[in-house]
């Protein structure tokens, strides 16, 4: 796991593996699956609480549980800046990854493509793919999401592109 | 208004030869040269040509399809009018694909189906094809308008959403499905799919498609660097598919480690992508319109102009369960496809002696020993042509036995599960 930070390793590797290698197109093999997901986000969300590093939240959109829809939040400089997080389930998962999306973000950062689904770095993939079909949606949000509003929440308020929810002393921005 | 002109004109006319004071006449002489500039600018007003019934060969600047025609005369092609009747998918209408659909366009290709969820940004005007005064319409309708003014003959179909979705998925499956442009087609409703995306996500969504249809596609790409693409042929069941082992890209030749990626996610140069979509739809044509040699593989490394090509078998490992049905298909099929190959053999042995011969190499040019090295999907990177690596790992599913699942019987109910969830959620 070379290019990671050792916090981000350490968690990873208590988020429990899954097993069943299916899709959301795969019936009955889907919800084997399904359960998987629930139980390693259930853990990863219980550890991020008991180590006082609680930055998300995430839910099903739809009983196929094809399409999550949530929030996350990071804290710079003592203050909290969340966004709302989703994401859909692609057919070909899990040998590719959800791409995650931060509507409320898109276009205000060269770290992102369209839509707002965020830019992962060039070690996200290929860790998945060496991991298909252990990693679910728990382990993207922990190597995917995670990382990336840290480097780049903090370039987002200092440059100005985002203020905090409270911060009214200067004009609101578009 | 060309009548108003004129009358202009004429009036200037009269009265530069009713001046008696020939100094005057200057200034007349320059307001006649604008009028004849007015003239020609209202004669390239826009006027959309009419449809055309047949393709003629009659070399005349009216018809738009002589030098096209022109190739079958010649010899390249043998029946170029053919492209009419054949339908091509063009999935990622960006860089690449809005040149291709273009360039098909152009061909007088008979019906090309647009996929792309995207709209137009000025961000997209370092490359070819949209104009600023599209941005904010979809890069679907945006590229229907302007390839149907360019070729009112080409049957246009838009298509706005994302085909990694479970929803997308579906609706382009039934999209490729539907024959109702050439209902005596074998197989799919189109005869190529090509993939211009710029992500692993949708390759990998195409892939799926095209394999579960047993439908030929050809996937493109352009590294995040702009410096180095690729194009592939894709049969289902008969050359590796997009699954059978990790992607290849073309190295670049740079170190990844001194590759700058900080506040970035891709660069792009339209001069990349204009060759790699002029490759993707040269091959296209040749495996359409049958002539050439349609390459299975062909990379390009722009920094030192080399393109490394090379074939991949399917992988009877893949871990696509669609790709092993094609592979079992196209391994029973062996035996008629060895007969009629002998029997194509023998017919072209028949005719060889009626072919003037060009045989004489004149020049005595001997072509440089190209790198084609037949490849296994499965294999590891070893096996690759130099200029070639993975750009993925392969999973290493077998090496980590699965973790034993803690015995816990009451957290098998789904309901249970995403009642925890929500609880620890509030
Ligand atoms: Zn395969």
């Amino acid at each position: 796991m070379e290019g990671w930070d050792p916090n981000t390793k350490s968690t990873l590797t208590q988020i429990p593996l899954l097993t069943t290698k299916a899709g959301p197109r795969d019936g009955a093999a889907w919800t084997q699956r399904l359960k998987e997901e629930y139980k390693a986000l259930i853990a990863y969300t219980q550890m991020n609480k008991s180590n006082d590093n609680d930055w998300f939240r995430i839910s099903a959109a739809n009983p196929e549980g094809t399409r999550w829809i949530g929030k996350c939040w990071y804290i710079h400089n003592l203050l909290k800046y969340e966004f709302d997080l989703q994401f859909d389930i692609p057919v070909t998962y899990p040998s590719t990854a959800p791409e995650l999306e931060l509507p409320e973000l898109d276009g205000k950062t060269q770290k992102m493509y369209r839509g707002g689904k965020i830019c992962l770095t060039i070690h996200f993939k290929p860790l998945w793919a060496k991991n298909c079909p252990r990693f679910g949606i728990a382990h993207a949000l922990c190597l995917g999401l995670a990382p990336w509003l840290a480097a780049e929440v903090p370039i987002l308020v200092d440059s100005g592109m985002i203020k905090h929810k409270d911060d009214t002393t200067s004009t609101s921005e578009s | 208004m060309e009548a108003e002109l004129k009358d202009m004109w004429n009036d200037l006319e009269s009265l530069k030869h009713s001046l008696t004071d020939p100094s005057l006449r200057g200034p007349v002489d320059k307001l006649q040269l604008h009028v004849e500039r007015l003239t020609n600018l209202s004669k390239s007003v826009p006027v959309r040509r009419s449809k055309v019934k047949d393709m003629s060969a009659e070399v005349v600047d009216s018809n738009p399809y002589s030098r096209l025609m022109a190739l079958q005369r010649m010899g390249i092609v043998e029946n170029y009018e053919r492209i009419r009747e054949f339908s091509v998918a063009i999935v990622g209408i960006g860089g690449v694909g809005s040149v291709a659909a273009e360039m098909l366009t152009r061909c007088g290709i008979g019906r090309l189906l647009l996929y792309d969820y995207d709209k137009v940004e000025l961000a997209n005007m370092n490359r070819l094809f949209f104009r600023p005064e599209q941005v904010g319409m979809t890069k679907t309708d945006a590229a229907v308008q302007t390839l149907a003014d360019i070729n009112p003959d080409v049957v246009l179909e838009s298509y706005t959403f994302n085909i990694t979705t479970v929803q997308g998925f579906e609706t382009f499956m039934s999209s490729l499905r539907n024959k109702s442009f050439s209902p005596t087609k074998e197989g799919s409703g189109v005869d190529l799919v090509l993939s211009c995306v710029d992500n692993y996500e949708a390759r990998m969504a195409v892939n799926q498609a095209c394999n579960e249809l047993n439908q030929t596609w050809m996937e493109s790409g352009v590294s995040e660097d702009a410096v180095s693409g690729h194009i592939q042929l894709l049969i289902p069941g008969e050359t590796a598919c997009f699954a059978c082992a990790p992607p290849l890209v073309v190295a670049s030749g740079i170190d990844e480690r001194t590759l700058k990626r900080e506040g970035v996610c891709a660069a792009s140069l339209p001069t990349t992508m204009g060759v790699v979509a002029g490759l993707l739809v040269q091959n296209t044509l040749k495996f359409l319109l049958k002539f050439g040699h349609v390459s299975p593989y062909l990379g390009y490394n722009s920094l030192k102009d080399y393109f490394p090509t090379m074939e991949m078998r399917p992988n009877p490992q893949c871990s696509n369960v669609a790709c092993l049905e094609r592979q079992k298909e196209f391994i029973i099929a062996k035996p008629a496809r060895d007969a009629a190959a002998m029997a194509k053999m023998e017919a072209e042995a028949l005719t060889v002696e009626e072919i003037p011969l060009h045989a004489d190499n004149e020049w005595n040019i001997s072509v440089v020993d190209e790198v084609e090295i037949e490849t296994v999907g499965a294999t590891s990177s070893d096996a690759l042509p130099e200029g070639l690596v993975r750009e993925l790992p392969n999973a290493d599913e077998s090496q980590h036995p699965p973790p034993a699942e803690p015995a816990a019987p009451s957290l098998d109910d789904l309901e249970d599960l995403k009642r925890q969830l929500e609880a620890l959620n509030s």
